[in-house]
């Protein structure tokens, strides 16, 4: 038995403009679980990805089970017991659970591919851990939980004894995030090491034995949960005490903005997303929209902002029916719109800062007059912009691709909410930002509902919704469960909601 | 397959069973020259549909296949009449069709230039090189590919002529679908080039080095439409001349999308589009309509817009999700 079967010893990784890890050193034990902690681009990806092999340090060294190695690619990494479930799952969709599982590793009989055997180890080993799947079911047909399942029985067939998981429970309920969370303290009883990269911390907390949190590249501290405390963690990671809670006034409703009716509204198969939701969203108020990703949320969102056709039912804003109007018509009714990917339906990346700060209205005056746009005008409006909302730029006629994440995001918020709006829907607004961006647009929500706007916001973090909403809505499977005050909104009930679970 | 679908095939299958008796028992050499034409026509468009679906499913359109063809006609046309040996030629097609895959894997590969493109350049090249290199005095010296009786079975009464007393190539044709569909549905390598085609990410996650994969398989691919080249040449019309493929590179892609992308799928809609030729051919030889033959011709074409416009309708065929796109890792 070794008593290391993974670390990093000094490594350093740089691209170009970025050192993204900074002589870090990490240790995992057999059947310990070590939390990597920390904020979008800290450089835990890139740590657990040199990790894994598929990338090359720029310097010091990769030890599995006492030796110190040099990996060539992830199939090094896999023959010598080093299993990785990525965030994005690395499923072929239309293959069946057991063909993805054997994969490059496949069980041959006179040259062909033994899925028989395949099925048998498959089925012994879901026995051996508590991970029942369905070996012939397509994986394009699994809910994500299951999916997840498939990817972690992926690395045990490659009889993986370090299992790293990038930010596993992102996609899943609270149930199923704690179902995951026993699931791999069993597997630790058999021997196996964890590496568990999240940004969460109440999960830290619950399940690590070792915590790492890296910022800025560099390992700023390592500790234990019963060391640690929540407020102690995002210290650490942002650099500076952060508020968790966001500070706000009791909600003071006035008339109905938004008002969905029995909104059907199909997704890019063709299958139906949103099943009837009728929803009200009043002036002064924030609806939080929860439920697990892919349930009908983007496309609820899209057809209120008309980026998406409904196919049946009605949208109303301040009483005037809108449905299936085109964005423009939407956006000149009031409405400002954060969207979910900010990189597509947010920013032109190549357009400069001051032209993406006029996106929504460079053709009414005074930006422009007779189709002929005026720059200076422009320019002066994105400074103000740029001030107002703290985007950090040299200025605003560089490209809105040099900015990072938070600053796009900020240079979006600022520009919605530079004109007075009746109702800002707002999708996945800090996603893959840092802290210190999300308190200040969760801040500039708060403010823009305090003026009397009303915010329909949709976000994947139970938690944001947690903290922002004055009411929840919960979707599961395109159709509105239920409909909480915040006060009764509790995680669990919430969860049991997002599960479809209503009773 | 789903039940529906299963069933609808064999009520297809019964129906073209009984039309052909019944016309085979009507006008017996007619029926038979039309079927026996309808076969004939299927062999290129099956080998193309081949070529295609290993692309296809790797990733990597190819809608240069027309060029292979065309190019592959020629040498094997050129090495025969210099050789005075089928056999030399048809290895030179397919040598000639290999290289042409290695060059578009090159480009749309190596160099991650845009598949079509890369496959434009195929098309274009071999229309201008064969068209400038082509010597109207030269003749294949021996004659074509003939027929070859398979025993008994080619005395039987229309699918004696039809399928049992055809030219080696076509056989050849029949047994690469086997070979292929074995290959592609059971084998290491097909499960593999079926993942680097949906989730190249994936398959790079378990160790596949997808672009040497595709790079292999893009090549490969090229041998069967280099066949096809031979079979142009060498069998199906003996000689070669200017732009003889006629489109037909092109046909096969839609051959190759109306099957789904898998060899029997292929080969029954290659039989379709097949039949399509062997009627117009017949039309045409026996003057049934009285309108300028020109528009008779189109017959093919315009069935094959037609159905890959209603196949498309259908909306139950996918694509391989990462068709098209090239591969960067990490």
């Amino acid at each position: 038995m070794t008593d290391l079967l993974l670390a990093a010893r000094n490594v350093t990784k740089q691209f170009p403009g970025v050192l993204a890890n900074d002589d870090v050193s990490v240790e995992l034990k057999p059947g310990r679980i070590l939390a990597l902690l920390g904020e979008n681009g800290a450089g835990k990806s890139t740590l657990v990805n040199v990790l894994f092999g598929m990338y090359r340090p720029d310097g010091g060294q990769i030890i599995i089970k006492d030796e110190v190695v040099d990996l060539r690619g992830p199939d090094d990494a896999i023959s010598r017991g080093i299993g990785m479930v990525h965030q994005h799952f690395q499923l072929v969709p239309p293959m069946r659970v057991v063909e993805n599982i054997v994969l490059g590793a496949e069980p041959t009989k006179r040259g062909l591919v033994d899925l028989d055997e395949a099925r048998l180890r498959v089925v012994e080993l879901s026995t051996k851990y508590g991970l029942e799947v369905d070996p012939d079911a397509l994986v394009e047909d699994l809910p994500v939980g299951m999916q997840q399942r498939v990817e972690i029985l992926k690395a045990l067939y490659r009889n993986a004894d370090v299992l790293i998981l990038d930010e596993p429970t992102g996609v899943l309920t609270p149930q199923e995030a704690d179902h995951l969370l026993r699931v791999l303290r069993g597997l630790t009883e058999t021997g196996v090491g964890i590496v568990f990269i999240t940004h969460k911390l109440r999960e830290v907390l619950a399940i690590a034995d070792d915590i790492v949190v890296l910022r800025e590249g560099r390992v700023v501290g390592t500790t234990t949960p019963d060391q640690a405390t929540e407020s102690g963690l995002a210290e650490m990671m942002v650099g500076r005490s952060v508020v968790l809670r966001v500070e706000k006034q009791v909600a003071q409703p006035g008339d109905v903005v938004l008002q969905v009716d029995d909104l059907k509204v199909n997704d890019d198969r063709g299958q139906l997303a949103v099943d009837g939701v009728s929803l009200q969203v009043r002036a002064g108020e924030i609806v939080g929209v929860a439920g697990v990703e892919g349930n009908g949320q983007r496309e609820l969102v899209e057809a209120i902002t008309g980026l998406r056709h409904a196919s049946s039912g009605a949208m109303a804003i301040a009483g005037k029916p809108l449905t299936n109007n085109s964005t423009r018509q939407i956006a000149e009714n009031g409405v400002g719109h954060i969207p979910e990917d900010r990189e597509k339906h947010g920013i032109i990346a190549a357009y400069s800062l001051a032209e993406n700060s006029v996106l929504n209205r460079y053709h009414r005056t005074p930006f422009s007059s007779r189709g002929i746009m005026h720059r200076e005008v422009i320019y002066e409006h994105a400074q103000s912009v740029v001030e107002e909302f703290d985007v950090r730029t040299p200025s605003v006629t560089v490209a809105a691709s040099s900015l990072s994440g938070g600053n796009k995001q900020k240079l979006i918020v600022g520009r919605e909410f530079s004109e007075n709006i009746k109702l800002l829907v707002a999708a996945q607004p800090t996603r893959g930002i840092d802290i210190g961006a999300i308190e200040f647009i969760h801040r500039r929500i708060v403010e823009q509902r305090d003026k009397g706007a009303a915010v329909l916001l949709v976000s994947a973090e139970l938690d944001e919704i947690l903290s922002l909403a004055d009411r929840v809505a919960v979707l599961y499977d395109g159709k509105l469960v239920d409909v909480l005050d915040a006060n009764v909104a509790t995680r669990e009930r919430v969860g049991l909601l997002m599960a479809g679970i209503t009773d | 397959m789903k039940a529906r679908q299963r069933q609808l095939l064999w009520i297809a299958v019964v129906l073209i069973v009984v039309l052909s008796c019944s016309f085979y028992s009507a006008n017996g050499p007619q029926t038979t020259a039309v079927l026996a034409g309808t076969v004939r026509a299927a062999t290129l468009l099956t080998l193309g549909a081949l070529c295609g679906m290993i692309g296809e499913r790797s990733g990597v359109v190819n809608i240069g296949i027309e060029g292979q063809f065309l190019m592959s006609a020629f040498f094997a046309f050129t090495v025969t009449s210099i050789t005075g040996s089928l056999f030399m030629g048809a290895m030179a097609g397919i040598a000639t069709g290999l290289t042409m895959g290695w060059m578009l894997a090159a480009m749309a590969v190596g160099l991650k230039v845009d598949q079509i493109i890369a496959g434009t350049v195929l098309n274009i090249g071999a229309l201008g090189l064969t068209s400038f290199f082509y010597d109207g005095s030269r003749s294949l010296g021996v004659g074509k590919y003939t027929n070859i009786d398979l025993g008994s079975l080619a005395d039987l009464p229309l699918v004696g002529t039809v399928f049992f007393s055809r030219p080696p190539i076509t056989y050849l044709t029949m047994a690469l679908l086997v070979v292929v569909h074995v290959a592609l549905f059971r084998s290491v390598w097909g499960m593999r080039t079926r993942a680097i085609g949906e989730h190249p990410g994936a398959a790079d996650t378990v160790g596949i080095d997808v672009l040497r994969l595709r790079y292999i398989n893009v090549t490969l691919a090229g041998g069967f439409a280099g066949l096809g080249g031979s079979y142009l040449a060498l069998e199906a019309v003996g000689t070669f001349s200017r732009g003889m493929s006629g489109g037909r590179g092109f046909l096969a892609l839609a051959v190759m999308i109306f099957g789904r992308r898998s060899p029997f799928g292929a080969y029954a809609a290659a039989l379709f589009f097949g039949f399509t030729t062997a009627l117009q051919n017949h039309f045409q030889l026996n003057s049934v309509f009285d309108i300028p033959p020109q528009f008779v011709g189109m017959l093919p074409f315009v069935v094959t817009i037609i159905v890959v416009a209603l196949s498309g309708l259908m909306g139950s065929m996918r694509d391989p999700a990462a068709l098209g796109q090239t591969y960067e890792k990490g």
